[in-house]
């Protein structure tokens, strides 16, 4: 099981802010999660439509969409920063 | 040797002078303070508060991670980095960052390193809570903020 962390635009259009899930064994790197995902329904399509601009942070540090998600505890899902 | 940096993630305000009294004090070697605060601003009229989320836990690291990179790349005798989350009213602070140094060009470019980066890789969203009660947009990112990242490459 990995727990998966919402924020921002992408936390209100999936309607919740974490959840835990099963990775299917096909799951190999960020962007097959994120291909895994939007499969789950529509509030999962309609957030992550536009995969270049979805952010993941692997146990609370930056990824690529390359990047294997093996080892993760915690994966995170958010749009651009904006803060400062 | 520098001072470990000065990271708080925090809902409460801050006060620039405090924090640069902090980074100075009982220190007779520093040349040079640089302090940069970011306020809520509201151009349009229109804004009752910006809303800031953050990613607890990763909002420390990530800022921590950036601090040390300038520690790495300039000469620093302290680095303080606050940003706030909640509910902030214009003309209230956001983010507060000091770099101490002996000279005033290492202050004065990591102090503009770690904005640049604070705002594209420092897990922070703002959202626009309007006076006319609706639901204001989530603010975008500025091209220009990712751009700015380039010039430390």
């Amino acid at each position: 099981m990995v727990k998966l962390v919402y924020f921002a635009w992408i936390r209100e259009r999936i309607g919740k802010s974490e959840e835990e899930i099963e990775l299917p064994d096909d799951v190999e790197t960020i962007a097959d999660l994120i291909g895994h995902l939007r499969t789950r329904g529509e509030e999962y399509a309609l957030a992550l439509q536009v995969p270049e601009v979805v952010h993941v942070a692997i146990n609370q540090e930056h990824r690529q969409h390359s990047d294997p998600v093996s080892g993760a505890r915690e994966i995170a899902l958010f749009p651009p920063m904006t803060g400062g | 040797m520098p001072a470990a940096p000065t990271i708080r993630v925090q809902a409460e305000d801050f006060d620039q002078q405090e924090e640069i009294n902090a980074l100075t004090a009982g220190k007779c070697d520093i040349g040079a303070v640089v302090s940069f605060t970011g306020l809520c601003r509201d151009e349009a009229g229109t804004l009752a508060a910006l809303e800031l989320e953050h990613y607890p836990g990763m909002a420390e690291a990530q800022m921590r991670r950036i601090a040390d990179e300038a520690c790495e790349r300039w000469p620093l005798d302290g680095v303080t980095v606050v940003h706030r989350f909640g509910k902030i009213a214009p003309g209230d602070n956001i983010v507060l960052v000091v770099t101490a140094s002996r000279h005033r060009q290492a202050a004065f470019d990591s102090a503009a390193f770690l904005m640049d980066f604070m705002k594209s890789k420092a897990p922070f969203w703002k959202r626009e809570i309007r006076k006319d009660g609706s639901e204001g947009a989530w603010v975008d990112a500025r091209d220009t903020d990712h751009d700015a990242l380039e010039r430390w490459q």
